[in-house]
């Protein structure tokens, strides 16, 4: 709480400041470029349109549809980056060959490589969210292989030799000691991964079209930022929490999950 | 028929370390066998050996009247290390459960069992405890437990009180003694301690430098059932300075140089 009022008041502060010298570099500071945080936040209790709902109720609607496009996004690419990561634990060929592949992947743009997401998978008749979804993965799987890797390596030699005494499987060795131990560096892959898979949706909303979720929001309000500047910021604010809020989720899962001693919890 | 039989068993590591070289011998049914020598004489490698987690280079193992590997694979053997290696993420109770769980037993069974163990090693009240909540004694304890739950025939120890103070190792000695004797199973202790090894054992197997060899064994004729006041008696003593003679003589490694007496508590590194 202190943090956000702080971070309000340097806002305001830099806002005022400005707009009293004139500063015009990094840019002129006014109503437009930056409008009061009040505002902004004024700005959601009132009407989108002409005797339309509330601002907030748009965003928030908006929110949920690309809630759900993330949150597909991140279920498919946490479950790919895992079974990724977990044959590449197993083969140092498969290693050495693939994940050069898998970390230039990352080097290409996600702007680049949307539409053509959108194109292959719209072309077959899939609907848009799929599409996002399928982007927001793309976001999402490679924290979660990077992670998988070097968590399955963390386990414990000992607790491995104990398992070779009990003549273990691969398969329980893999579930009954690899993966608990691993699960540290999988929920910090997680965390980095969900508020990607809310960026991945936003953007991937774009090249599709799509009008009902926060990417089209901020299509829409960026047209007219230049009369109401507020209600884009409003619709990055919301954006924001999104992001906060799968953060949180994932945090909270965490605790629920992972016991540890703790002076071993991140 | 013997629960270990070692012939002519050697041990070359990868990059030329000669670890273990000719080592025959053969322990009952029921016995306490102790594996005592100086730093890297190979003693945790033979433990290793016998429970098939490292390969001899030459002899044969044999285990329960089967190789090694094939003893492994039945689980003939159970062991405890110098650390317990319990698993942060699971209860007490439930790092007890884990060989049951390889060998499938069920639910019920599990649960029976695991509370057998913890009535044996004393922790009843601390199945739902998890490890980072218990005393590095209280660790090693479950660690036994979880050793002994599947009633192996074989119990292999390596250094299991060696990160312990000397108060909680007198107190797990004691208590080692009163599992054995009512499990009945037979044991294989690695150790540094001199009184350690003479206080536990039936015989005391003593191992010169490396390359590893068996130097002499000592038969521990003390009567049992032991207590504190077997560490009073002089044949204690006798026995202790019995062994202690044994590690000397074969305290000569190949270099001709003598190992001095703080190398054997020095912590032996994992080969």
């Amino acid at each position: 709480m202190a943090v956000v009022a702080g971070l309000w008041a340097l806002y305001e502060a830099y806002k005022w400041f400005g707009a009293t010298v004139g500063l015009t570099r990094p840019f002129e500071v006014n109503e437009r470029t930056m409008p009061h945080l009040h505002d902004v936040v004024a700005q959601l209790f009132e009407p989108s349109r002409t005797n339309g709902p509330m601002l907030i109720e748009v965003l928030a609607e908006a929110a949920v549809f690309t809630a759900k496009e993330a949150l597909a996004g991140f279920v498919l690419g946490a479950s790919i980056g895992f079974t990724i990561g977990v044959v590449l634990h197993h083969s140092k060929l498969l290693q050495r060959g693939f994940l050069p592949y898998i970390v230039a992947s990352q080097t290409v743009p996600i702007l680049a490589v949307a539409p053509m997401v959108v194109v292959w998978l719209g072309g077959n008749g899939a609907p848009g969210w799929v599409s996002v979804a399928v982007i927001a993965a793309y976001l999402t799987f490679f924290p979660v292989t990077i992670n998988t890797l070097r968590g399955l390596q963390s386990a414990d030699p000992r607790a491995l030799e104990l398992m070779r005494s009990y003549a273990a499987s691969g398969w329980a060795t893999l579930w009954k000691v690899k993966v608990p131990a691993s699960l540290p560096f999988l929920f910090a892959a997680f965390k980095v991964s969900a508020t990607a898979s809310v960026v991945g949706a936003i953007i991937g909303e774009l090249p599709s079209s799509i009008p009902d979720g926060l990417g089209g929001a901020i299509i829409n309000f960026n047209q007219y930022y230049s009369t109401s500047p507020e209600s884009l910021w409003a619709t990055n604010l919301i954006a924001s929490l999104l992001g906060i809020g799968f953060f949180l989720a994932v945090a909270l899962a965490e605790r629920l999950v992972v016991r540890r001693a703790p002076e071993h919890v991140a | 028929m013997s629960v270990v039989g070692l012939e002519g068993v050697g041990k070359t590591f990868a990059g030329g370390v000669r670890a273990l070289e000719e080592i025959d011998l053969a322990i009952e049914p029921g016995e306490f066998v102790s594996l005592i020598g100086p730093s890297g004489c190979g003693k945790s490698t033979l433990l290793r050996i016998i429970g098939d987690l490292v390969e001899p280079s030459e002899g044969t193992v044999v285990v329960n009247g089967k190789s090694a590997h094939q003893a492994r694979l039945d689980r003939d053997y159970g062991i405890v290390f110098q650390d317990a290696v319990l698993y942060d993420w699971r209860t007490v109770s439930k790092n007890i459960a884990l060989p049951l769980e390889m060998l499938r037993w069920d639910r019920t069974r599990r649960a029976t069992r695991v509370r057998e163990m913890l009535e044996l090693v004393e922790l009843t009240a601390f199945g739902d405890h998890h490890p980072w909540q218990l005393s590095g004694g209280m660790q090693q304890r479950v660690s036994i437990a979880r050793a002994l739950s599947f009633d192996p025939a074989l119990l292999l120890m390596d250094e299991p009180f060696g990160a312990l103070d000397e108060m909680t190792r007198e107190r797990l000695n004691m208590e080692l003694l009163r599992i054995w004797e009512r499990s009945g199973s037979t044991i294989v202790f690695v150790t540094h301690s001199i009184p350690e090894a003479v206080f536990l054992s039936t015989r005391v197997v003593v191992m010169s430098a490396r390359p590893g060899r068996v130097a002499g064994i000592v038969d521990v004729d003390l009567p049992q059932p032991r207590g504190a006041e077997t560490r009073e008696q002089p044949r204690f003593f006798e026995l202790v300075t019995s062994v202690r003679d044994r590690l000397r003589a074969g305290g000569i490694d190949e270099t001709g140089q003598e190992v001095s007496e703080a190398d054997l508590y020095v912590a032996e590194e994992q080969l």
